[in-house]
C-alpha cells in the first residue's frame, strides 16, 4: 500500500481506537454507578487506546520511510554483477539512478543491457516487498496496540497518567530537537571535514596563505593543483566585519544614547521602530543595494578623487553590511542603558555634572559590559553573513588590508565551493565544510562569551 | 538642642477632646518663624505640580546659613518634593512645573540664566538609598572635582579626596582600599561615601533626603554625629519620616501637611509646644 | 582645602566649555539617528525608483492576420495541429506589413526583434479562446522586446540607453512613437508568470508559489515542536544541569550564522536521508530547524507572561499539571505565540544563503503545485535575477524585492496589531 494512504489508515485506525475505547470505559463504568467511579475521564481511556494504536506503528512507518531506501540501493548496488561495476563515486551515482529510473519505470528499458534490466527487476521487486511488509507490520502493530489499550481498561486504570506520561515525553523530545540540531550540525560539519583534512593538512589550511580550489575532474587536467590556504579568507572577512563594524558601533551607539537619554517621548516612539525596519530588510536585499547601487558609486566616487576603488571593494560590502548591523547595535544598547538605575544618574546630575558628562562617565561605564557583549554578537553576526558579501564582494582570495580592494570571505567560498557542479566527495565540496567549522567555531566561542557577560551583569543589578 | 527628647510622643496627650476636623484648608497660614536675617536660602510662594497635579501650596520660608533644618510630615505630604525644588532635581522629571521663587544668597535658582550646573555643585544631595558608582572609593569621590576642574593636579586631587572622606568620619575605614569599589562597601558606610562624594566639591547647602531610612541604627547614628559636626561648615535641610532624628539633629523643624507648611519653628518647641493643631496631631500619633 | 570661593571660580570658568561638550555631544546623537534614517530612507527610494517601472511594459501595436495557411492549421480543436503550428509567422508577417519597406535578411531579423519571442504563444492563446477570428485581421498591442522596453523607457525619460540596438531599430521605434503606435502599458507579467530567460516574460509567481509551500512546511512543522518545547522547558523541566544545557543550545542556534544550516540540510538532509534537492520539503526542514529557537523563545516569553495565580488557581481546583497547561496557559499565551511565530515566519521568508546550498537555486520555471515539485523561493529569485547581465531585470529584481519588503510590511504590521489587539493587562 502506498505509504500516504498508510499513514492515513494508521491515523483512521487511531481514531477507531479512540471511539472503542472511550466506549468501552463508559461500560465499564455504567454498571458501577457513573463515570465518577472511574479513575480518570472517559476521554482520556479512549486517548490512551488511541497512542497505543497508532503510535509505535506511526514511529515504525516513518523510520522504515526513512531507510528503507538506503537499504535496498545498499542490497541491489551490493550485488551488481561484474560487468556492470561502477569504477568511479560519478559512475556509481549515475548507475543507481539509471537502475532505479528502470525500476520505477520511468526510462524505457528499450536497447538497455539484459543484465541491466535483470538488477533494474530486482530493485523494483524488493521495493514491493518493502511496502507489503511495511503495511503488514503497521497494521499488526495497531492490532495489537489497540487490543492492549482496549484490554488495560478498568475502572481502576490510571489512563490519564498514562497518556500524560506519553505526552511529557513527547514535549520532551521536541525540546530536546534543540540538541539534536547542534550535534547534527557539528556531526555534519566535523565528519566532513575530518575526512577533508585528510587530503589537506590542518595546519596548511589554517595557516596557508594561498587559496586557489582547483582540483583535477580528469586526472590529466592542467593546473589543477588546488591550494587550500585560508588565511586570506580570514583576512578578507576581518576586514569586511571591520569595515560594517566602524559604521555601525558609533552609529548604532550614539543613536542608543540619544533615544534612550535626550530625546521626547514622540521621537522615540518614531525614530526607534524606523531604525528596527533597518534589522528587518532581507539581506539579499542589502546585497542588491550594495552590488547595484553603493559599489558603483564608490567607484566612481574614487574616481573623481582620483582613488581606484574596486567595484567589489571591501568598503562597499563593508558599509552596507554595517547599515544592516546597526539595529542590532542600537537595540541591544539601548537596553542595557535603560537598565541602569535612575538613581545613578541622579547622584551625578545632583552634584552638578551635566547630561552628557552624566552618561559619559556614569551611565556608559556602567553599562559597557552589556555594550561589549553586544558588539561581541554584532560581530558574530557579521563574520556569518553571507548574501551581502557573495553579492557584492569579489571571488579571489587577497590578502590585502586595504578595503578599496576586492576581497572574499569564508561565507563566500563555502558558497561558491557548494554551488558548484562537484560531487560530494571531492576535496573543494569537503573545504566548503571545513570553512563551515571554522566559522561555526568562531561564531560559537564570540556567542558562548557574550552571553556569559550579560548574564553576568544582569546579575549585578539584580 | 538636640537631647533626645523621648517624652516627644507624650508631650501633648491626647485629652478627650472632641475629633477635630483635621482639614487642609485648616492650614491655610503657616505658623512659626519662617523668615530669619540673611538666609542661606529662601522660598516664596512657592508651588511644584507634576502635570495637573499639584503638590505643594504655596510654601514661602526661610533657611539661615548653617543651621539644620528637619521637614517633618506624613507620607506624600510633598517633603521630598520641596526639597528636590531647591536643587532644581526635579527637572529631571517630566511633566513637573515648579512657580514662585526660590533665592541662593538672594539669586533666583530659577532664572533662566542661571546655569543649574553652577546650582547643583553650590546645593549638594545626598539620596535616601545610597547610590555610589559602580567605580572605586576614590573615583566616587575625584568624580566632581574633576567634573567642575577643581583639582589642578593629582596631589589636589588626591588632599580634596582626603579631606572629604576625613570630614566624612570614612578616612580611617577607607584609607587602604581606596581603589576597591564603592559598591563593596556596607550600607552605612556607602551613605556616607555618597556624603563624602557631596562635600568634595565645597557646596555651601547640602540637602538630605531621608539619609538614614535604609540604614541600621548604629550606621543612623554615626550619621547623625556626622551631621552636626558637617552643620558647623555646611547648611543642611534634612527630610526625615522620623520624629526622634529631627530632634535629635536639627535647629529647626519645619512641619509639612498635604503639600502645605503648616509650621515652622524651633525644634524644641515643635515637639513640645506646637503651634498649631494638625502638627500636634501629627506628633502625638494621631495620623501620620 | 580649597577656599570655597576660590572652588565656585573654577566652576564657573568650566560652564561654557562643558556646555559647549553638552551640545557637541547631543548634535553627535542626532547626526547618528540622522544617518541611519537616512539609510532606510536611501534603501527604500533606491528600489523604488529601480523598480516601479517594472509594472509597466512597452507594448507595440500591429495588424495581425490569423492566417490559417500561413500557421498550417485546419481546425482549431486538433491539439497536436496548435502545437506544431508556426505562430511565430504572425507576428513577423504583422511586423513586415507595418514596415513594408524593409529588406534584406539583416534588416529583417532585426524587424522581427522588436517584439518578445513570447508574443506568438500570446496570439495562440487569444486565438484559442476567440476562434471567430481565425482567417480575420485585427489590431493588437503586442508585447517588445527586453532590449526595446529598457530602450523605450530610458528614452522617455530623456537618458535614452541605446547600446543594444541598431540605428535601425532606433528609428522605427522612432517611427512607431510618431505614429502612437508604442506605448507603455500595464503588465502583469512580472506576478502572474513564473521565471524566464527573457527578461519581458519572467516573473515571480513560481517563486511565490515556491515560498508559499516551503513556509506552509516551516509553519507546520516549527510552531507545534517549538510550542512544546517552550512548554516543556517552562512548566515541566526541573531545574537541573540537562534543561540548562538545552536552553544554552537553544540560545546559541537563535545566534548560528544561517549557512551554517545549509551545510547541515546538504549533509544531512540531502547527503544521508536522500531527500530529494531544490524542493520545498528539504527548504521547509531546513527553515524549520532556522526558526525553532525564535519561536522557542517568543513562546516561553508569552508563556512566563501568564501570571501564577491563574496556575494556582486551576491546580487548587484539582486539575492536573497538563490540564492547566492545556486549558488555562496555553489560551493566554496563545497570542503571543502567534505573534512570535509570524514574526519567525517573516524572518524565515527573507532566508537566502541556506536555501542556496540544498539546491534551491535551479532554474525553474513551471509554477510548483505541490511540496515535490521542484521550486525556487523569492529571495533566490532576487538573487538570481541580480546576476543577470540584461538591464531590464534590473527593473524586474528592484520590482522583485518591493513586492517581498511588501510581504514582510503585511506580516509584521499584522503582528503588531495582532499583539495589541489580543493584549490583556494583567
Amino acid at each position: 500500500m502506498d505509504s500516504s494512504n498508510l499513514f492515513l489508515l494508521m491515523l483512521a485506525l487511531g481514531a477507531v481506537a479512540f471511539y472503542i475505547g472511550r466506549g468501552r470505559s463508559l461500560a465499564v463504568a455504567t454498571p458501577l454507578g457513573g463515570i465518577r467511579h472511574l479513575h480518570s475521564l472517559p476521554n482520556y481511556y479512549g486517548l490512551n487506546a488511541l497512542l497505543w494504536c497508532a503510535l509505535p506503528s506511526l514511529i515504525i512507518l516513518v523510520l522504515w520511510l526513512i531507510f528503507d531506501e538506503p537499504v535496498i540501493n545498499g542490497i541491489v548496488m551490493g550485488s551488481l554483477p561484474a560487468d556492470l561495476a561502477p569504477l568511479t563515486t560519478a559512475d556509481y551515482n549515475l548507475l543507481l539512478n539509471k537502475i532505479s529510473n528502470l525500476a520505477d519505470g520511468i526510462m524505457s528499458s528499450k536497447g538497455q543491457p539484459a543484465s541491466l534490466i535483470a538488477v533494474a527487476d530486482s530493485m523494483a521487486g524488493l521495493r514491493v516487498i518493502s511496502q507489503w511488509v511495511l503495511t503488514a507490520l503497521c497494521l499488526i502493530l495497531a492490532t495489537i496496540g489497540l487490543y492492549w489499550g482496549w484490554y488495560k481498561i478498568a475502572p481502576d486504570f490510571r489512563a490519564r497518567q498514562s497518556v500524560e506520561k506519553v505526552m511529557e515525553n513527547l514535549l520532551l523530545g521536541c525540546a530536546c530537537l534543540a540538541i539534536f540540531t547542534t550535534v547534527g550540525i557539528v556531526f555534519s560539519v566535523l565528519f566532513e571535514s575530518i575526512q577533508f583534512f585528510r587530503s589537506v593538512p590542518f595546519f596548511d589550511f589554517v595557516f596557508g596563505l594561498d587559496w586557489s580550489p582547483q582540483t583535477a575532474i580528469r586526472e590529466d587536467q592542467v593546473g589543477s593543483s588546488g591550494s587550500f590556504g585560508a588565511v586570506p579568507l580570514f583576512v578578507g572577512t576581518l576586514l569586511i566585519s571591520a569595515v560594517a563594524m566602524f559604521v555601525a558601533v558609533p552609529i548604532g551607539l550614539m543613536s542608543a544614547i540619544y533615544l534612550a537619554e535626550y530625546s521626547s517621548k514622540s521621537v522615540r516612539t518614531y525614530a526607534k521602530p524606523a531604525l528596527e525596519v533597518l534589522a528587518g530588510v532581507p539581506t539579499v536585499v542589502y546585497g542588491f543595494f550594495a552590488a547595484l547601487t553603493v559599489a558603483p558609486f564608490l567607484r566612481d566616487l574614487g574616481a573623481d578623487f582620483g582613488l581606484t576603488i574596486s567595484s567589489e571593494s571591501a568598503l562597499a560590502a563593508g558599509l552596507v553590511m554595517g547599515v544592516m548591523i546597526i539595529p542590532f547595535i542600537s537595540s541591544l544598547a539601548d537596553d542595557v542603558i535603560t537598565a541602569v538605575p535612575q538613581a545613578m544618574r541622579d547622584g551625578s546630575l545632583a552634584m552638578g555634572a551635566t547630561h552628557s558628562e552624566t552618561v559619559r562617565r556614569v551611565v556608559i561605564p556602567a553599562a559597557l559590559p552589556g555594550i561589549v557583549a553586544g558588539v561581541m554578537l554584532a560581530i558574530s553576526r557579521a563574520i556569518g553573513e553571507t548574501m551581502i558579501v557573495v553579492m557584492a564582494a569579489g571571488l579571489a582570495a587577497k590578502l590585502t588590508a586595504n578595503p578599496l580592494e576586492s576581497v572574499t570571505t569564508v561565507t563566500v567560498q563555502i558558497v561558491t565551493l557548494l554551488t558548484g557542479d562537484q560531487e560530494f566527495d571531492s576535496p573543494k565540496t569537503l573545504a566548503a565544510f571545513a570553512l563551515g567549522l571554522m566559522l561555526f567555531t568562531v561564531t560559537l566561542l564570540l556567542n558562548i562569551f557574550a552571553l556569559h557577560i550579560v548574564k553576568k551583569y544582569r546579575e549585578q543589578y539584580e | 538642642m538636640k537631647e533626645a527628647t523621648a517624652a516627644t510622643k507624650t508631650a501633648k496627650d491626647s485629652k478627650s477632646s472632641p475629633k477635630q476636623n483635621l482639614e487642609v484648608d485648616q492650614a491655610q497660614v503657616t505658623v512659626g518663624n519662617r523668615f530669619c536675617e540673611n538666609p542661606k536660602m529662601s522660598m516664596r510662594d512657592v508651588n511644584v505640580f507634576y502635570g495637573d497635579k499639584q503638590a505643594i501650596y504655596d510654601v514661602s520660608v526661610d533657611i539661615a546659613k548653617n543651621e539644620v533644618i528637619a521637614m517633618i510630615g506624613p507620607s506624600g505630604c510633598g517633603k521630598s518634593t520641596f526639597l528636590r525644588s531647591l536643587n532644581r532635581m526635579n527637572d529631571t522629571v517630566d511633566g513637573c512645573k515648579v512657580e514662585g521663587e526660590v533665592l541662593l544668597d538672594g539669586d533666583n535658582i530659577y532664572h533662566k540664566n542661571l546655569d543649574v550646573v553652577e546650582l547643583r555643585a553650590r546645593v549638594g544631595m545626598v539620596f535616601q538609598k545610597p547610590n555610589p558608582f559602580p567605580k572605586s572609593i576614590f573615583e566616587n569621590i575625584a568624580y566632581g572635582p574633576k567634573i567642575h576642574g577643581l583639582a589642578d593636579s593629582r596631589v589636589d586631587l588626591d588632599e580634596i579626596v582626603e579631606g572629604s572622606l576625613k570630614k566624612a568620619g570614612l578616612w580611617e575605614e577607607v584609607k587602604e582600599r581606596l581603589h576597591q569599589p564603592g559598591t563593596g562597601l556596607s550600607g552605612g558606610q556607602q551613605q556616607r561615601l555618597c556624603i563624602a562624594r557631596a562635600i568634595a566639591v565645597s557646596p555651601e547647602v547640602i540637602l538630605m533626603d531621608e539619609p538614614c531610612s535604609a540604614l541600621d541604627p548604629i550606621a543612623t547614628a554615626r550619621i547623625e554625629e556626622l551631621i552636626e559636626e558637617l552643620s558647623q561648615n555646611f547648611t543642611i535641610a534634612i527630610v526625615t519620616h522620623s520624629m526622634q532624628q529631627a530632634a535629635r539633629v536639627s535647629n529647626r523643624t519645619a512641619y509639612f501637611h498635604l503639600g502645605k507648611l503648616v509650621e515652622v519653628n524651633p525644634t524644641e518647641q515643635v515637639f513640645t509646644m506646637p503651634e498649631h493643631q494638625l502638627t500636634e496631631a501629627y506628633i502625638t500619633g494621631r495620623f501620620g | 582645602m580649597s577656599n570655597s570661593m576660590d572652588n565656585l571660580q573654577k566652576i564657573k570658568n568650566s560652564l561654557k566649555r562643558r556646555s559647549r561638550s553638552e551640545t557637541r555631544f547631543r548634535l553627535y546623537g542626532r547626526v547618528a539617528i540622522a544617518i541611519g534614517l537616512a539609510a532606510v530612507l536611501a534603501l527604500f527610494v533606491d528600489i523604488v525608483s529601480k523598480g516601479h517601472g517594472a509594472f509597466k511594459a512597452t507594448y507595440i501595436q500591429v495588424d495581425v492576420h490569423y492566417d490559417a495557411d500561413l500557421l498550417g492549421i485546419t481546425s482549431l480543436a486538433d491539439e497536436s495541429q496548435l502545437m506544431q503550428a508556426n505562430w511565430d509567422a504572425l507576428t513577423k508577417s504583422a511586423l513586415r506589413n507595418k514596415f513594408s519597406e524593409v529588406s534584406g535578411r539583416r534588416d529583417k531579423r532585426q524587424l522581427y526583434k522588436l517584439l518578445s519571442n513570447g508574443t506568438g504563444f500570446d496570439l495562440k492563446e487569444h486565438l484559442v479562446v476567440n476562434p471567430l477570428l481565425l482567417g480575420e485581421t485585427e489590431s493588437k498591442w503586442l508585447l517588445a522586446d527586453d532590449d526595446i522596453d529598457t530602450y523605450y523607457k530610458s528614452w522617455l525619460e530623456g537618458e535614452p540607453y541605446d547600446a543594444r540596438l541598431s540605428k535601425k531599430q532606433v528609428e522605427w521605434i522612432d517611427q512607431l512613437h510618431q505614429q502612437g503606435h508604442i506605448r507603455l502599458q500595464l503588465n502583469t507579467n512580472l506576478l502572474t508568470r513564473g521565471d524566464s530567460r527573457e527578461p519581458e516574460q519572467a516573473g515571480i509567481y513560481g517563486a511565490v508559489m515556491g515560498s508559499l509551500l516551503t513556509l506552509m512546511l516551516t509553519l507546520m512543522l516549527s510552531f507545534p515542536i517549538g510550542v512544546a518545547a517552550a512548554i516543556y522547558l517552562e512548566e515541566f523541566a526541573s531545574k537541573n544541569r540537562f534543561t540548562d544545557f538545552i536552553e544554552v543550545n537553544i540560545n546559541n542556534l537563535a545566534a548560528v550564522p544561517s549557512i551554517i544550516f545549509g551545510l547541515l540540510g546538504l549533509a544531512v538532509f540531502i547527503n544521508f536521508f536522500h531527500v530529494p534537492r531544490s524542493v520545498p520539503i528539504v527548504g521547509g526542514l531546513v527553515l524549520t530547524l532556522m526558526t525553532l529557537p525564535t519561536i522557542i523563545i517568543t513562546s516561553r516569553a508569552a508563556i512566563k507572561s501568564v501570571p501564577p495565580s491563574i496556575r494556582e488557581a486551576a491546580l487548587g481546583m484539582g486539575a492536573s499539571r497538563y490540564q492547566v497547561v492545556l486549558h488555562h496557559v496555553l489560551p493566554l499565551a496563545l497570542p503571543g505565540m502567534l505573534t512570535g511565530a509570524i514574526i519567525g515566519m517573516a524572518q524565515a521568508l527573507g532566508e537566502t544563503a541556506p536555501l542556496l546550498m540544498i539546491g534551491m537555486v535551479a532554474f525553474i520555471v513551471d509554477i510548483p503545485q505541490g511540496f515535490t515539485d521542484p521550486a525556487t523561493v523569492l529571495p533566490v529569485q532576487i538573487f538570481l535575477w541580480a546576476d543577470s547581465p540584461e538591464r531590464a531585470f534590473i527593473e524586474k529584481t528592484s520590482a522583485a524585492i518591493m513586492v517581498l519588503l511588501s510581504f514582510l510590511l503585511i506580516m509584521n504590521i499584522s503582528a503588531v496589531w495582532l499583539r495589541k489587539r489580543l493584549e490583556r493587562r494583567w
